[in-house]
């Protein structure tokens, strides 16, 4: 294993806080203590931690409502993310943007966008600006399974083709777009193939193995940094979770979800680390990331609501 | 025969009976049957959402998967192939999920759908329903709350609706569908689960005919949407101190009924516009406009409007509850009217 043991310990403490978290999202949600529409992560965190550890802080990307995985695993602190779930004060976005617009651009985080696919012309900018400017870094876009029939997506990939921007595009496959499963919204023969025709490279990966994405976006950066263009990443997942908290999820078979349930990245985690890390270790890591998460709910809950004269703040940038 | 239905099911009940009796309609649109592609675990048929509000609840098992289809997620492509239908003699009703999302398709409808006509000469006719969903207080952020009413009716050759009781709903619903013309159907979230008594049988509401919601003599208050119930809120505030409003409902914005409002005008001499949307280019501007323009003898004080901010809509809730006027801000817009009285 290329990867050392701290490493390790690193990818596994930033997926467990994101399930612990997740979790206690859902239980906000079952019992109505926040409003609004809450997207869980849970299943796919191996995605967010594969591909987001490896870049540089100053590497942006954009993300997508379903947002809170990502946050985490860019070490965005527990307690401003759970603010931002109740629309209070000490939230990441004061509030104002609310779990499905979840950003800090201090950690590299554009932002949560509500519209599907509509980060990937951003990034694809956010390279492009990378490349003008000079500098090696690159960006990232995450998009799901049915983001690819937007105009904005083909018309992304096309802009980063042509201006070879060092942008890297991931898709967290989860098989379903809300409540629409992919062999029937998909008719190409895989998210992969259809960066072909646009000149890009793209591998699909097995998006419940951190580690295997990790390999697939190093790769990707490599690329991006040395010139190389863009490329996009198909990492193959399951969200546990509803399209939003209270889907009635009438669309998924049991046994669908039971199978993936067995490639578990938490569990997968575990096998693949077998006599590296012994298992006390991990499950401390995870008591350690619930405890993390409750008192950041703590402090969320205790936090005050923002003042109501931020309504009409940060409409406009003040002229320097 | 009347009964109670809430605006949800007085629409399924119009697209229902109108699918009935018109072979050319399809419904397309983004889960507004829910499960595609997964037949296997819904054998029978039955849809897994009906949309994300469920007002297509139940279709899918009516009508089969050939009228009411699951598209993926492509705007753009759908509300363009509706229009390529439409030409051919189909009747498309197509869903965008929340109005926030018209940008993906706009080009369709503002360069596409809208002109068509005018510009090859009258020959061709774009008659599709465009449903869409609109409004803030779901608690559901920037980009899935707002209203964008005056987007659409800034364009000619769109028609643009938006009832706020059951009622209108079911019959400005079915006048959409039979109307030749492309109509913006925009639905409030928060309205849905609204009650009225609503006829069973078809029925159609005109176009360009506003409701008349309350009478009164001291003051007209037009609302949009949602906020004509606040306005009869306010109403009921404004009556205790004897002030008696006016309540208008518009019902559709394109066209719009500029007669109701003029003599309305020109009954109280006073007029105050509610919406929920940013007040700059918006239909209370429009609406000032057209009575500063027609009805300015009427007016004995300033016309006041009473609008969101013009900010993006908070999600956190103190805030978003602050950016919806209520009913207290009219009563206070009302008030000062009185006190601000033109000699
Ligand atoms: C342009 C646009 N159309 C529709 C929606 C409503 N919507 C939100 S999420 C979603 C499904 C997205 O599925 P996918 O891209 O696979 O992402 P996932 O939620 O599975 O992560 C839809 C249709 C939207 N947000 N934006
Ligand atoms: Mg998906």
């Amino acid at each position: 294993m290329t990867v050392g043991r701290d490493t390790l310990i690193d990818l596994w403490t930033r997926m467990v806080r994101i399930r612990r978290f997740e979790d206690r999202v859902a239980t906000v949600a079952a019992n109505n203590e926040a409003d609004g529409f809450l997207h869980t992560y849970s299943g796919q965190e191996a995605v967010a931690c594969g591909v987001l550890p490896p870049l540089r802080d100053e590497d942006w990307f954009t993300s997508t409502y379903r947002n809170h995985g990502h946050a985490i695993a860019r070490n965005i602190p527990l307690d401003g993310l759970a603010g931002e779930v109740y629309g209070k004060a000490n939230g990441v976005c004061r509030g104002k943007g609310g779990s499905m617009h979840v950003a800090d651009q201090d950690y590299g985080m554009i932002g949560g966008m509500g519209i599907v696919a509509g980060g990937l012309p951003i990034a694809t900018g956010v390279a492009y600006g990378y490349k003008y400017l000079g500098k090696d870094n690159v960006s990232a876009a995450f998009f799901g399974d049915g983001a690819v029939h937007q105009g904005a997506w083909h018309e992304s990939l096309d802009f980063a083709a042509l201006f070879e921007c060092p942008v890297i595009f991931v898709c967290e496959n989860n098989l379903y777009a809300e409540s629409t499963y992919i062999e029937y919204h998909l008719n190409a023969e895989s998210i992969s193939a259809m960066a072909a025709p646009y000149g890009i490279p793209a591998v699909q990966v097995d998006g419940m193995d951190v580690l295997a994405v990790r390999d697939a976006m190093e790769e990707a950066i490599d690329r991006g940094r040395s010139g190389g263009g863009p490329s996009l990443i198909e990492a193959m997942t399951y969200r546990y979770g509803g399209q939003y908290e209270g889907d009635n999820q009438l669309y998924k078979p049991a046994k669908e979800e039971a199978w993936w349930r067995e490639q578990d990245p938490l569990l997968r985690f575990r096998a693949t680390v077998e006599g590296i890390i012994d298992s006390a270790e991990l499950d401390a890591i995870d008591e350690q990331a619930a405890a993390d998460v409750a008192a950041a709910f703590d402090i969320a809950i205790a936090a005050p609501w923002p003042d109501v004269s931020e309504l009409t703040t940060d409409v406009y940038a003040p002229i320097a | 025969m009347t009964r109670t239905l809430n605006i949800k099911d007085a629409l399924n009940e119009a697209l229902r009976q109108e699918m009935e009796a018109d072979s050319r309609i399809v419904l397309m649109g983004e889960d507004i049957a829910g499960g595609a592609g997964r037949d296997d675990i819904n054998p029978d048929g039955t849809d897994c959402w009906g949309g994300v509000f469920g007002v297509t609840k139940d279709l899918l098992g009516q009508f089969g998967r050939d009228r009411v289809v699951d598209t993926a997620i492509a705007e753009t492509g759908f509300v363009g192939a509706a229009i390529g239908a439409s030409l051919v003699g189909m009747r498309p009703i197509v869903e965008i999920m929340f109005a926030d999302f018209i940008g993906t398709s706009f080009d369709q409808l503002l360069n596409h759908a809208a002109k068509l006509r005018y510009m090859y000469g009258g020959k061709v006719s774009v008659p599709i329903v465009v449903r869409t969903v609109t409004g803030a207080g779901f608690r559901a952020g920037a980009e899935h709350s707002q209203t964008l009413y005056s987007l659409y009716t800034h364009v000619p050759g769109l028609k643009v609706v938006a009832p706020s009781t059951a009622r209108d709903a079911k019959g400005l619903m079915l006048s959409a569908i039979r109307d030749p013309n492309p109509v913006i159907f925009m639905e409030h979230k928060r309205l849905y689960l609204l009650d009225d008594d609503v006829p069973e049988e078809p029925y159609t509401i005109p176009f360009g005919v506003a409701r008349i919601a309350r009478e009164g003599k001291d003051v007209t208050i037009v609302g949009v949407q949602k906020m004509v119930h606040t306005a009869l809120d306010a109403a009921k505030l404004l009556a205790e101190e004897g002030i008696e409003a006016e309540v208008i409902d518009p019902r559709t914005y394109s066209p719009l009924d500029e007669d109701t409002i003029l003599g309305s005008v020109e009954k109280t001499g006073r007029l105050v516009i509610v919406d929920e949307s940013h007040p700059r280019c918006s239909l209370p501007t429009d609406i000032s406009a057209l009575v500063a323009d027609k009805g300015f003898a009427s007016l004995r004080s300033p016309i006041k409007m009473v609008t969101g901010p013009h900010t993006p809509i908070p999600f956190s809730p103190p805030l978003e509850d602050a950016f919806i006027p209520d009913a207290g801000q009219i009563v206070e817009a009302v008030k000062s009217q009185f006190e601000m009285a033109r000699s």
